[in-house]
């Protein structure tokens, strides 16, 4: 199947082609990191994590589209998933390949990185988080190639397919709770010690990871013409609405055990992210354009009429997007490590190589979802005898 | 708060020179470190303990103190000297709201607001950035000492966000440009691994008290803490001492006598 | 076997391609001559042994006396040493560039022991004066 990639349209080429070229540019930067060092980052004593390692939790968030997908699917037998569900799959892939990437970009000394292994250390939740992504990652390769190469032969899928798919579903709840067991478990970080972390990001990644997958999905029907069929994106966009709910309670439940005790400690990272602390309000506009599109996605989202709207339903998922990238690709991250141990702020700001060496690593992941979305299409093409790359998009 | 910490830095910065000056003599290029190579004799007779510990009289350790103690620390383990947020640091000083952030001390005692209280790795019983680490490059030894092994370490910087003290430094750059003075019998490190205090263990080794304990005068004590005779445990017995953030769970073996 | 015209000499090529290094050296001799210190006659282990295992012994000795606090070396003469790169080896051969480099020149390895550790216990200043590429250069 992998031959399907190595043709294509022009427009094809041209995204591989601009992706790569942004993927160099980004390469040029992580050479002056590998020759330099951290240093070039805004990363310091005090904020030892920021921007690579936020892009990484959000993106195990995103690797969760394909289970909103596949859950219902296999479990509840709901067939109107099954164009997209390859769409989600291949997707986690691209999700998780970037979460590797942006760990190898983070660790300051890549060249050992195997140490994990020849060291493997059960205490630590890190070793953990490494074995569960590599698990979810070929779970995800070979569900999603062989369900489609079956597709292809006009073959049912055999049945340790739909047990690794099961499995598969059960895995990518342990993603998010062991990305979680992270920071859940770090005494001394106020913001990341909260029994609810883990529930958080499954919350979290069940509306962003659908979300992002459902605008590509759109996109992709204005462009190829590829339709998953406009009851499995009303389904799908329900399922998000329901979980950006579920986010955005979660997140108040953070609130109010944090002001009504009244403990210091819990509340100084809220101050620090939506009033500033000392005159460090660098988070501050960030914060509360989450809250304002947080809160505003769901005025699109939750009413039946607006949210069954293509156009109203896009305009709602990226506010959605944007939201939940803020309060987790940014916020958290800054929010647990300021203020610091000594109660004092230091500033983290990413610097333009640190988005740059980022840039990178989404390119890399825009390139792995490109290749395996054009094969993904192309045999269903295929298979009923359409040309779906090619045709124009269709008349609304 | 920052300003207090700013005029302290400074404060340490000028000690700092001071005693650098009056310790190479005059620019000389004689290395500031004259110790000799430890021999096996010398491991023979290596310092042993159940759990080693730490007891400052806070009120003891002046600025200057506290100064001189960091110099003696940075210049034997190859320390470098970087300015601003990306700084190394082993032992340090900061003042009471820093040290103790959870303790909220409103009206405090004038003494002790401006008191400047040494801080450094705790050497904690149950150390996070052990648990934490996925290669074991920071590892708990029998006597408690919470040690690198800078061999080991991929720079994940996890064990930083373990730390609920703020002990850990990264190397965000290649340290050696940056070392002031030098002392050729420890290593230097390279860039991407995280180092901390290491209770001299290299010192203890060899049968010598770490070097901060030497040059603090006594307002350090140093030694074992499950050895009811030691100095340590009498002082601990005769006056009040308190640990940093001990809810962090972590029991630090470092103990502040106020 | 199919294509079995262009698969055969494909193969040759490869394999012809792999052993080119083997083909060139045969008939060389290999010898380095490390410049060996002048005033001891033994080091901690037989020369030979030094020769082929120096990397493990290494290994050994950093893992012992940083992670076990072991620091002690006794070899097999009962002859006891310090376990210490810098403090013990180079002690002996304070001269990197004409003991170690020279092999490892030769076979083209790069440790990067140098990155941390100094090159020998009288060193005056942090920074090797050899060049960043010569000491492996991470």
């Amino acid at each position: 199947m992998l031959e399907k990639a190595l043709k294509g349209s022009p427009r094809y080429w041209g995204t591989l082609i601009a992706l790569g070229l942004v993927m160099a540019l980004g390469l040029g930067f992580w050479l002056y990191q590998l020759t330099f060092g951290m240093k070039i980052t805004g990363l310091n004593r005090d904020v030892s994590w920021g921007f690579y390692i936020a892009q990484f939790t959000y993106l195990v968030g995103v690797a969760a589209s394909a289970v909103m997908l596949v859950l219902p699917y296999y479990f509840h037998h709901y067939k109107e998933f099954s164009k997209m569900i390859i769409l989600g799959e291949f997707l986690a892939i691209a999700a998780v390949v970037m979460c590797l990437g942006f760990i190898v970009v983070d660790i300051g000394q890549p060249q050992r990185m195997m140490n994990v292994l020849l060291n493997s250390t059960p205490h630590s939740v890190l070793f953990w988080d490494m074995v569960v992504l590599n698990g979810y990652l070929f779970l995800n390769i070979i569900v999603g190639w062989t369900s489609l190469q079956y597709f292809k032969n006009d073959m049912t899928p055999p049945k340790w397919v739909k047990i690794l798919a099961i499995v598969s579903v059960i895995w990518a709840f342990s993603i998010h709770t062991v990305t979680a067991f992270l920071y859940a478990g770090l005494p001394g970080r106020h913001y990341f010690l909260t029994a609810i972390m883990a529930a958080r990001f499954l919350a979290s990644a069940f509306c962003s990871g659908p979300a992002i997958l459902l605008l590509l999905v759109l996109c992709l029907r204005r462009l190829t013409g590829f339709d998953p069929g406009q009851k499995a994106i009303n389904r799908l966009a329900v399922i998000i609405t329901y979980a950006m709910c579920v986010n955005i309670f979660f997140f108040l439940l953070e609130v109010f055990t944090s002001f009504y005790s009244n403990m210091p400690g819990h509340i100084a990272p809220f101050k620090y992210l939506f009033t500033g602390i000392d005159g460090h309000d660098m988070m501050v506009p960030f914060m509360w354009t989450a809250v304002v599109l947080g809160l505003g996605c769901l005025l699109f989202l939750i009413p039946t009429p607006i949210r069954q709207n293509n156009t109203a339903l896009t305009i709602g998922l990226v506010m959605l997007v944007i939201a939940s990238w803020i309060d987790k690709g940014l916020g958290l991250l800054i929010g647990g490590f300021t203020p610091n141990p000594f109660e004092t702020v230091t500033v983290y700001s990413p610097t333009v190589p640190e988005i740059m060496i980022s840039l990178m690593i989404f390119s890399l992941g825009g390139i792995v979802l490109t290749v395996l979305w054009k094969i993904a299409i192309e045999v269903r093409c295929e298979v009923e005898g359409g040309n779906l790359s090619m045709v124009p998009p269709p008349a609304e | 708060m920052k300003s207090n910490r700013r005029e302290f830095l400074k404060l340490a910065a000028v000690s700092a020179m001071g005693i650098g000056a009056a310790r190479l003599g005059f620019l000389g290029d004689a290395p500031a470190f004259a110790e000799s190579v430890p021999t096996v004799a010398n491991f023979e007779e290596g310092l042993k303990a159940k759990h080693w510990g730490m007891a400052i009289f806070t009120a003891k350790m002046t600025p200057e103190l506290n100064a001189k103690c960091r110099k003696a620390c940075h210049t034997e383990h190859n320390v470098p000297d970087i300015a601003g947020p990306k700084e190394i640091k082993w032992f340090w000083g900061a003042n009471y709201e820093e040290t103790f952030p959870t303790e909220h001390g409103h009206y405090l005692s004038e003494e002790i607001e401006h008191r400047q209280f040494p801080l450094l790795c705790n050497q904690c019983e149950a150390p996070m950035c052990v648990k934490v680490c996925p290669t074991q490059a920071t590892f708990q030894r029998p006597d408690g000492i919470v040690m690198m092994d800078f061999h080991r370490c991929i720079g994940c910087r996890y064990c930083m966000a373990g730390c609920p003290f703020g002990a850990r430094s990264f190397n965000f750059q290649d340290p050696r440009p940056f070392i002031k003075s030098f002392n050729p019998l420890f290593p230097t490190r390279m860039r991407g691994v995280v180092e901390k205090c290491n209770f001299c263990a290299e010192r203890l080794a060899i049968g010598k008290l770490p070097v901060c304990v030497e040059a603090a005068e006594g307002a350090l004590v140093f030694g074992d803490l499950s050895d009811e005779q030691s100095d340590i445990r009498k002082a601990l017995r005769e006056h009040f001492a308190i640990r940093r953030k001990p809810d962090a769970g972590t029991s630090p073996s470092v103990y502040y006598i106020l | 076997m199919y294509n079995a015209k262009y698969i055969i000499p494909g193969i040759i090529f490869f394999l012809a391609l792999a052993f080119v290094p083997v083909v060139y050296n045969m008939g060389h001799k290999f010898e380095v001559t490390p410049e060996l210190p002048r005033d001891q006659k033994d080091c901690v282990l037989p020369t030979q042994e030094m020769r082929d295992k120096h990397m493990q012994l290494l290994n050994e000795w950093r893992n012992e006396a940083v992670r076990d606090g072991s620091r002690i070396f006794v070899n097999a003469k009962g002859q006891k040493y310090v376990k210490s790169l810098t403090n013990t080896c180079m002690s002996c051969h304070p001269d990197k560039a004409k003991f170690c480099d020279r092999c490892h020149d030769t076979v083209g390895v790069a440790p990067y022991c140098w990155d941390c550790h100094n090159l020998t216990p009288d060193q005056k200043s942090p920074i090797p004066p050899v060049a960043q590429a010569a000491t492996g250069g991470h």
